[in-house]
């Protein structure tokens, strides 16, 4: 874990008043050292990637940067009471779900797998932390190809 | 119609000429278990076009040179079957819905929500994958009605094949001619599957057996209380065949009040319900078949001239059995495979003696009456090979007509039936090998009575 941040006003789009996710992992690339594996950031803004009108966050496909934003996960958001034991828990499979595209994972099919897509901030807590058994024994065959 | 079966396999491509919309929408597609791949204008996108190549195609409405409108109609040219989803700004909303007139499935506006967009695509797949299971069905039931069943190796029968294919694709009346048992139906069957109407029924009515004075209420049907007995609104034959063909089989026995409704529906392809004021409209092919001399029915009076122009159209004539030797042991093969499995005899051929006879018998109700023969035959066979014995065919067929005229002989032979069978119609006419309307004309035309 690295206390760096950096400034994310290059990244600022006035129309949309969102900040542009692939401007983030371009910028986290350059940040990263080489002898980092993977590198996420962790932001509380709202992000954007230009066709679509939102997303929780962004990774490159079998690549090595990542980013997850808090802003549509929080409950607030939504006319809700504050609960930042949910945010936390909604962040960390989040967080694994981008990591795991990192990985070369794609979406799945299941349900309660971490690599299952939402859109909405109420159904990420269907699904569980954990990667399914499929995408398991396929993440476990990306590290080893990744390692050799 | 080649549509994938899962979403693994299925294809996207994305054309647009901004960077950024292709790379996030390939990457959001990939990472959604899809195969994507994108085009920056239309000149790329065709290159990439092949039929079959891609199920769904997001398109650009606004791209540089071709724009998105005239790429949509190229596109449909190559693969009528991608599925072709607009993508636009809001400004060009107006574009979009033209472009649906214009076949394509649906657009989305920039920036789009990232929950339609994957229920819109689900969607397309959901939709795509039932259109494909549909398609295998409908092929699967026209297979049960291939021409190939019409069994026939003799000159005259090519050239009815070549008359079939011919008529088939187009939407013109036919007019099937042919001995009773020649297989009337069964052509009517054919030109049905294999033109383009085919998914739609084919509804065969039976104008011999039409009783005088209900033929309005067969033809279209009748609302409730519209006579005593008509307790329920009914459909008619014309109605159920919406969309498909109607076969009106024994044309030629129709009155003269329901040969003038036939007239007027055939012309303005519209009809009341018995007892109804409601105007029906009706897409229909006609094919009528006959056996009787329709030229000679007009020429007496008895057929509507006009009528018979308008059911005459494209005549297709079925040679009788008899001109057509060849195929009399085509047809015994052919029955003897076809039906020994299913009354579970072990009959594999026939002796020589017995095919000598088989194809010296004169055969007066056609292929049906041969039918019914090797199907007795096989019953009765104890060993696989069915011999002279095992046929219902006595020996002199063919010659006690000498000196009597053949509808001599007919009413002779009719009544020796029936009185044999005890006058059941139904048994006589399956003894005869014709239907039970024929036979009902036949007691009619020769005045037998019990």
């Amino acid at each position: 874990m690295r206390p760096e941040s950096f400034s994310l006003e290059e990244g600022f789009d006035p129309v949309r008043n969102q900040y542009n996710s692939t401007w983030i992992l371009s910028k986290l690339l350059q940040e990263a050292g080489e002898e980092e594996c993977k590198i996420l950031g962790v932001t509380s803004v709202d992000l954007f990637v230009p066709v679509l009108t939102f997303v929780f966050g962004e990774a490159q496909l079998q690549g090595k940067a990542a980013v997850v934003s808090s802003y549509r996960l929080r409950d607030e958001l939504y006319g809700l009471p504050k609960n930042p034991e949910r945010l936390k828990e909604r962040l960390e499979k989040e967080a694994i779900h981008e990591l795991g595209h990192t990985f070369g994972i794609v979406h799945c099919r299941n349900p309660e797998c971490v690599m299952h897509s939402y859109t909405y901030a109420e159904e990420v807590d269907f699904k569980s932390k954990d990667f399914c058994s499929s995408c398991s024994v396929l993440l476990d065959q990306k590290k080893r190809q990744a390692a050799s | 119609m080649n549509l994938k079966k899962n979403d693994q396999s299925v294809t996207i491509l994305i054309v647009d000429d901004e960077l950024s919309v292709r790379d996030s929408l390939t990457k959001w597609f990939i990472e959604d278990g899809y195969k994507a791949d994108s085009a920056a204008d239309a000149e790329e996108a065709l290159k990439k076009l092949k039929p079959g190549v891609w199920d769904i195609i997001f398109l650009d409405i606004k791209l540089p040179g071709m724009d998105g409108m005239e790429l949509q109609q190229r596109i449909k040219g190559i693969d009528p079957n991608a599925t072709i989803i607009m993508i636009t700004a809001y400004a060009t909303v107006d574009t979009a819905v033209k472009s649906l007139k214009e076949g394509a499935h649906d657009y989305v506006t920039k920036p789009v929500d990232p929950d339609y967009l994957s229920h819109l695509v689900a969607n397309v797949v959901k939709q795509r994958q039932l259109l494909s299971e549909n398609i295998q069905l409908k092929e699967r039931i026209q297979e049960l009605y291939e021409i190939d069943q019409i069994v026939g190796d003799s000159p005259a029968m090519q050239k009815v094949f070549e008359l079939i294919k011919t008529v088939a694709p187009t939407d013109t009346s036919v007019m099937i001619r042919g001995e009773s048992g020649t297989g009337k139906e069964l052509i009517a069957r054919a030109i049905h599957s294999n033109s383009p109407r085919r998914f739609f029924p084919i509804i065969t009515v039976n104008c011999g057996g039409l009783t005088e004075g209900l033929t309005e209420s067969e033809f279209f049907g009748h609302e409730k209380g519209a006579f005593t007995g008509a307790l329920y609104r009914r459909k008619g034959k014309f109605e159920m065949a919406n969309g498909g063909t109607i076969f009106l089989d024994e044309v030629g026995n129709i009155d003269m009040k329901a040969q003038t409704d036939l007239l007027r529906v055939i012309e303005t392809k519209q009809f009341t319900r018995v007892g109804g004021d409601e105007i029906i409209e009706v897409d229909f092919r006609l094919i009528c078949a006959t056996n009787r001399d329709l030229e000679l029915a007009v020429k007496e009076g008895k057929f509507r001239e006009d009528l018979y122009y308008r059911l005459n159209v494209f005549s297709i004539s079925i040679p009788p059995l008899r001109e057509r030797r060849s195929d009399v042991v085509l047809l015994c093969n052919y029955f003897l495979n076809k039906l020994a499995s299913s009354i579970n005899k072990p009959a594999t051929g026939f002796s020589p003696e017995a095919l000598e006879r088989l194809k010296a018998h004169d055969w007066r109700g056609n292929v049906r009456e041969l039918r019914n023969a090797v199907e007795r035959a096989i019953v009765v066979a104890k060993g696989p090979t069915i011999t002279l014995d095992d046929l219902p065919i006595p020996p002199s067929s063919g010659k006690a007509a000498e000196g009597r005229s053949l509808e001599a002989m007919e009413s002779v032979h009719i009544k020796s039936v029936l009185e044999q069978m005890g006058w059941n119609i139904t048994r006589s006419a399956e003894m005869l090998g014709i239907d039970r309307a024929t036979l009902y004309s036949k007691i009619k035309k020769y005045g037998l009575r019990k």
